[in-house]
Formats: C-alpha cells, sequence, structure tokens
C-alpha cells in the first residue's frame, strides 16, 4: 500500500514506515495491544471483582439473612449510598480477639518451617536431576510431576493410614524393632510438616531445577581450579547461581502453605492453629462472612510482602541478563 | 633494549635438546575413554619449566580432554600424569598448582570483574590488603582497569577473555592451561593477543600449555607444537621442523599446503637420493632421509618453494616439469598458481608478488615449467 502511494508523494518527505501507518500497521498494533490486554483482563474478572467483593462483605455487618450481611450488594450506586454504613468492626474485632492474631502467626512459622523443609528436600533432588545425563532428564521431571495425576485430597488421605497410630510407618517401625510403642505423629505440627513437604515438593523442585540445569558446570570446574573445595565451589558459585529457583521455590511453597487448610484440618488435628481453618470455621460454622472477609483480607496483605520481594528478585535476575 | 635480550633467551631456550634437562609436566602412555569410546590413546609427552607448549589438532582430537586431566577434571583411564615428578592421579583439581583458562572462559556471572579475579587468591587465604594489590596489577596488565566494578555481561568478547586471562594468571600458577584461549575473537584481536601472551608468560616466567586448532596461531606463539590425531600424538616439534620437516604424510598435510609426489627411490647415498615419479618427473634432493624403503615414498615440497615460469629453466631432466597453468589465485601479496603437469599432476606453486607488476605474467592456459631445488623438500616414508 505504502509503495503505491510513494510515485505521488513528495520526493522530500520520506515514505512513512510501513509499520506505523495503514490498516495493517493499525490491525498489527491493536493485535500487539490484545495480546497484553487478555491477561490484564483476566486478572480484572476473576481477581480484582472478587477481591473487591470479598472487601466488601468484610466491611459489612452480620445479619440473619441470605446472604448473611449487611449492607447487601446491589449495583455501583447502591455500593456509593450505602458507603456510609460500612465499618471497620470486624477489623477492629481480629485485633480484640488474640485467637486471630495467634492463628496468623502459627500459620506463618508453620508455613516457613516447611519450606525451609521442603527447600532441604527439594534441593539436593533438584541437583541430582539436574546433573543426570541429559537423555533421563525428562523422565525425572516427569517423575516429579507424577503425583499431580491423583487427587491432592486422596494422598493427603493416604499420609493418614501411613501416620497413624497403627499405620504402615508405626507398623513398619514396630517389626524392623527400632521402636516398642507406636510413634504419635498423626495430629501433630510433625505431621503437618510431612504433609506440606510432601504436597509442595514439586513446586519447589521445578523452578530449582530449572535454574540449576541451565547453569553451565564450568564455572563450578573454574571455581575448584581457582582452589575451592567441592563443598566451597557450591556455596560460592552454585547455590548463589540457583538463587532465583531457590526464591521462586519458597514463594510457591510458602505463600499457599500459608493459607492451607486441608493439610492441617486432616492431619493436624483439632488443637492446630492454622488461619486457613479459622477462616474456614468464620465461613461455614459460625457463617460470620464479614469477619471471615476480613480475616481473608488481613491474609492477603500479609502475603503481599513475600509476593513483592519474589517480583523484586525476578524483576533482578532478568536485568542480570541470564 | 629489554626485549632484544628476551628475545635472545626466546631463541635459545630448547630444553629438550639437553638430555640432562628435567621434564616439568609428563603424559606417560595416557589413554582416557569415554565409555568404550578412546579420547586419548596411549599418549607421552614432555613439557618442560616456562615452555610455551602448543596441542595443536582438528576437533574432537582430544586436545581438552588431554587439558582437562591435567587440571584434574577427568582422570586418565590408565597411564600416569607426573608434574614436577609428583604423580598426579587422585590429587584433586583445586590442589594442583595449575590453573586453566576454559573455553568458555567460565566467569562468574554474579561477580564483577574485580571478583573475579580476586576470586582464586581470597580461596589461598592471602591479605585482603594484597588481594587488592594483585587485582590492580591484573587488570593493568590486561588493561581493563575501568571495567573493574562491571559484570561480565557488561563486557564484549575481548574484554571477558581478557578477564578470564586475568583471573587464570592471578594466582602465578606454575602451569597455566589455556583451551582455544583466543578461538572466540576476531581475526585482528587474536594477532595482538598471541603477542601479548607471548610478552605475558615471558614476563611471569610461567609455563603455558595452549590448545588451538589454528595452526598460524600454534606457529606464532609456541616453543614446541604436538601435532595430535584422534588421541594420538604424531609429531612433536618447533615450528619451523614441524613446517620444513614435518615426519608424516598427515603432519605436511594439516599444517599449511604441500605437494606430495608419490613415487620410487632409484637411487641413494648418505647424502643424496633420486625418486621418479612417473615418466616424466625424477627428483633429486638432498634430504634423502633414513628409510630404507623404496616404493611407495613421498616427495614433499611446500608451494612457495616451487618456480613457476613460462622459460625453460637452465638445468633440465631433474627437478623440474613442463605443463599449463589450470587456476590463479590472486592474493594480493602472493599468487597461488595450480600447475597441471602434462602427466596430469596437479601441482601447487605460490609465488611472492615482490614487485607490483610482473615480470613474468601467466595467465590461465599459458604453457609454463615449474621447478625446484635440491634442498626444496624431503621425503616422507610415513
Ligand atoms: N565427558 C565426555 N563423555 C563422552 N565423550 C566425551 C566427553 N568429553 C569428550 N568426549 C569426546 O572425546 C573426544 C575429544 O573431545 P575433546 O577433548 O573435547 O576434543 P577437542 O580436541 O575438540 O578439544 C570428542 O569426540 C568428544 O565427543
Ligand atoms: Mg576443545
Amino acid at each position: 500500500m505504502t509503495q503505491s502511494f510513494a510515485p505521488g508523494a513528495d520526493p522530500a518527505t520520506p515514505p512513512p514506515a510501513a509499520t506505523s501507518s495503514g490498516m495493517h500497521g493499525f490491525l498489527r498494533g491493536l493485535s500487539g495491544k490484545l495480546v497484553i490486554i487478555v491477561p490484564y483482563l483476566w486478572l480484572l474478572v476473576f481477581f480484582l471483582v472478587p477481591f473487591l467483593i470479598v472487601a466488601k462483605i468484610s466491611l459489612s455487618e452480620t445479619a440473619t439473612a441470605m446472604p448473611p450481611y449487611q449492607p447487601t450488594f446491589d449495583g455501583l450506586t447502591g455500593f456509593l449510598s450505602k458507603l456510609s454504613s460500612f465499618s471497620f468492626d470486624n477489623y477492629l474485632w481480629l485485633t480484640e480477639d488474640a485467637l486471630y492474631f495467634k492463628a496468623y502467626v502459627s500459620s506463618v512459622v508453620i508455613a516457613a518451617i516447611s519450606t525451609v523443609l521442603t527447600l532441604l528436600v527439594g534441593y539436593p533432588m533438584a541437583y541430582g536431576m539436574a546433573r543426570a545425563p541429559t537423555t533421563i532428564r525428562p523422565t525425572l521431571v516427569m517423575l516429579v510431576i507424577l503425583p499431580f495425576w491423583t487427587s491432592f485430597l486422596i494422598r493427603v488421605y493416604a499420609w493418614i493410614g501411613i501416620l497413624k497410630p497403627e499405620g504402615l510407618l508405626n507398623q513398619f517401625l514396630l517389626w524392623t524393632g527400632v521402636i516398642d510403642t507406636p510413634l504419635v505423629i498423626l495430629n501433630t505440627h510433625t505431621a503437618i510438616f510431612i504433609g506440606i513437604v510432601y504436597s509442595y515438593l514439586p513446586f519447589m523442585v521445578l523452578p530449582l531445577y530449572a535454574a540449576l540445569e541451565k547453569m553451565d558446570h564450568s564455572l563450578v570446574e573454574a571455581a575448584q581450579d581457582l582452589g575451592c573445595t567441592p563443598t566451597g565451589a557450591f556455596w560460592k558459585v552454585t547455590f548463589p547461581l540457583s538463587r532465583p529457583g531457590v526464591i521462586a521455590g519458597c514463594m510457591l511453597v510458602f505463600i499457599p502453605a500459608v493459607g492451607e487448610f486441608v493439610i492441617p484440618d486432616l492431619l493436624g488435628g483439632s488443637q492446630t492453629l492454622m488461619i486457613g481453618r479459622t477462616l474456614w470455621n468464620e465461613f461455614f460454622s459460625n457463617r460470620d462472612w464479614p469477619v471471615a472477609s476480613a480475616v481473608a483480607v488481613i491474609l492477603l496483605l500479609l502475603l503481599v510482602i513475600p509476593i513483592m520481594i519474589f517480583q523484586q528478585a525476578q524483576a533482578k535476575t532478568q536485568e542480570q541478563g541470564r | 633494549m629489554a626485549v632484544k635480550s628476551l628475545n635472545s633467551i626466546r631463541r635459545n631456550f630448547s630444553p629438550w635438546t639437553d638430555p640432562a634437562a628435567k621434564p616439568y609436566i609428563q603424559f606417560e602412555n595416557v589413554t582416557k575413554q569415554f565409555g568404550d569410546f578412546t579420547a586419548v590413546n596411549n599418549l607421552s609427552l614432555t613439557i618442560y619449566e616456562r615452555e610455551f607448549y602448543a596441542l595443536l589438532g582438528a576437533s574432537g582430537c582430544g586436545k581438552s580432554t588431554l587439558l582437562r586431566m591435567l587440571a584434574g577434571f577427568d582422570e586418565p583411564t590408565s597411564g600416569r600424569i607426573l608434574l614436577d615428578g609428583q604423580d598426579l592421579r587422585g590429587v584433586p583439581p583445586h590442589k594442583r598448582p595449575v590453573n586453566m583458562m576454559f573455553q568458555s572462559y567460565a566467569l562468574f556471572p554474579h561477580m564483577t570483574v574485580e571478583k573475579n579475579i580476586a576470586f582464586g587468591l581470597k580461596q589461598e587465604g592471602m591479605a585482603s590488603a594484597d588481594i587488592a594489590k594483585r587485582v590492580a596489577e591484573m587488570l593493568k596488565l590486561v588493561k581493563l582497569e575501568q571495567f573493574a566494578k562491571r559484570k561480565p555481561h557488561q563486557l564484549s568478547g575481548g574484554q571477558r577473555q581478557r578477564v578470564a586471562l586475568a583471573r587464570s594468571v592471578a594466582k602465578r600458577p606454575k602451569v597455566l592451561l589455556l583451551d582455544e584461549p583466543l578461538g572466540a575473537l576476531d581475526k585482528k584481536l587474536r594477532e595482538e593477543t598471541q603477542f601479548e601472551l607471548m610478552d605475558l608468560q615471558q614476563d611471569l616466567g610461567l609455563t603455558f600449555v595452549v590448545v588451538t586448532h589454528d595452526q598460524e596461531e600454534a606457529m606464532t606463539m609456541a616453543d614446541r607444537i604436538a601435532i595430535l590425531d584422534k588421541g594420538e600424538v604424531m609429531q612433536v616439534a618447533t615450528p619451523q621442523e614441524i613446517y620444513e620437516a614435518p615426519g608424516s604424510r598427515f603432519v605436511a598435510n594439516f599444517v599449511g599446503s604441500m605437494n606430495l609426489f608419490e613415487g620410487e627411490v632409484t637411487r641413494r647415498d648418505e647424502t643424496s637420493a633420486d625418486i621418479q615419479i612417473g615418466p616424466d618427473l625424477l627428483i633429486r634432493t638432498v634430504n634423502p632421509g633414513n628409510s630404507e624403503r623404496k616404493a611407495g615414498v613421498n616427495y614433499a615440497v611446500r608451494p612457495e618453494k616451487i618456480r613457476v615460469s613460462s622459460k625453460k629453466p637452465e638445468e633440465t631432466g631433474v627437478n623440474s616439469a613442463q605443463g599449463e597453468i589450470f587456476d590463479i589465485a590472486y592474493l594480493g601479496d602472493v599468487t597461488n598458481y595450480n600447475v597441471k603437469l602434462d602427466d596430469g599432476r596437479i601441482v601447487k606453486a605460490t609465488v611472492i608478488n615482490s614487485n607490483r607488476l610482473a615480470e613474468d605474467p601467466l595467465t590461465w592456459g599459458d604453457r609454463a615449467w615449474i621447478s625446484f631445488k635440491p634442498d626444496a623438500g624431503i621425503v616422507l616414508t610415513r
């Protein structure tokens, strides 16, 4: 198109660049924008809107109604007119009852310990995978993902069968004679740690593997050549270079583990205090949607911090051009 | 006149001719197998202290494997490697007084140039003031002072090469191993850096073992060159010997370009030999070699030692033949002719263009004579 106009055009002005002019360029620009718009639209519809609904409920009051809160959501105008009747009472309530604070702290602590344990188990696995012959690496990755083919719930139930006093583990240990009374593992924090480490291991191993696999092994050799012991070379070269993987893996385990409900509920027993269970109780036992929503909002804000750390680390590795 | 005195030292450096000289690095019947593939086959080498030693061979012939065994990353399947008389088997890389400059440079991407260079010194437990001093010295040596705080990915290929070099010499290793150190550089930078490497080796008094597949590079830098093929040593000699007196047809063909005339020895004494090449060409040489073999020998003569002329040489009958110009390649400094002899043989001849306009212009299809002196070539029996 640009070509056909060229003869008539003033010879002093160069023809406009094909990419930025004409129908073709416009379409290309639009499709370029569409590609960016789609994920934003997705986030808007499935993340931001639900979050705003939850945030709004958290500012409402409990009511014996259906849905069980006041005022209800009826369009933007209704929302604006009833703005005055919103209150922060639910958030104040969270600070008054020590239960919530304890549940948050305990969740963060349990998630943090589990994350460290997952890292300790996952790192050697990922390292072994990255050092394995190239031909068997895809198989190893497959094996890591394989548990996802079974329902998460069923796998957690299976752990009950393993960990309970008369379960497989205790039977085995009694049989070998290592112990003479069954170990109490089920309904303790240990069981929760086992459950989280087991369930979230792939989320730790895969990013670690990705980071370790692309690392040039001659870097480790260079470090040894310059006088590092193999252990020294690991800490000075391998580990720092796998840091993006470590951070990604830890975030992928820590963030969902903080709000984890199924594992503490099934393996942790009744005395376990985790925010996911508190949330569940508020929602379904107490039917107090506003307080439950407030708990959820605070949980989200709590998790924004590690997510931001994660993003910053990602940006930094990208800037490093690796 | 420091340069001159260095040059004279260089000229006199030939410990391999001195039977009393103690070898510094010895490969004794070293074999290295990967699975059932033999990368290095029963290879023996001797390298002397302060020598600039080049391993030259085609890609995949086992050069890197040799260096890696010396550095300790691979152990020989059989045989021994000795350094200063000590058997290196079982000595881990970090305990060997050997540093390597990697083919890929292997710079630590998470460290600045400065930290990269300081890395080895820190492992040694050197005091930080001394480290700073040594690093500054090294940066100056490789002319990268203003890049000290950069990360490797912010440098050009040539600059990275310099950092890698600085890092590997910072510890003043007894032996520096360089795996295709100049492979990633463009031609001009490569030629400059060759001389810098030679100066560096001289100034620091180190032993250099450099791997290359570029014969010009090996010829320029090395005191001696080992020609490798399929994990075996074909010949070890000075660049001049390799070029002028190759030990086998493989070496003759591998280094530079070569005319090989296969024929039969018709007469031979201590100082000369006659070789009949086909019915038309009789070669008389003053380098008869020391083999008794008569049939199927090769006379090897370099193209630049062959004269091409439209005029008949004064003496015909020996070391001359007639043919026609088959191909001409004008390269500026020299012109390469392919002359097709009357018996069909193609002979390569290189003529140096010492005058701007040739006094004897030859063109495609012209009748021409080739001729060479009795000491132009050598007899090869392998
Ligand atoms: N770790 C290894 N496993 C299997 N084969 C190898 C290994 N390292 C090198 N080789 C093989 O040994 C041969 C020599 O390799 P190398 O020493 O790297 O050659 P080059 O002379 O090009 O440096 C090559 O054919 C290569 O494929
Ligand atoms: Mg190599």
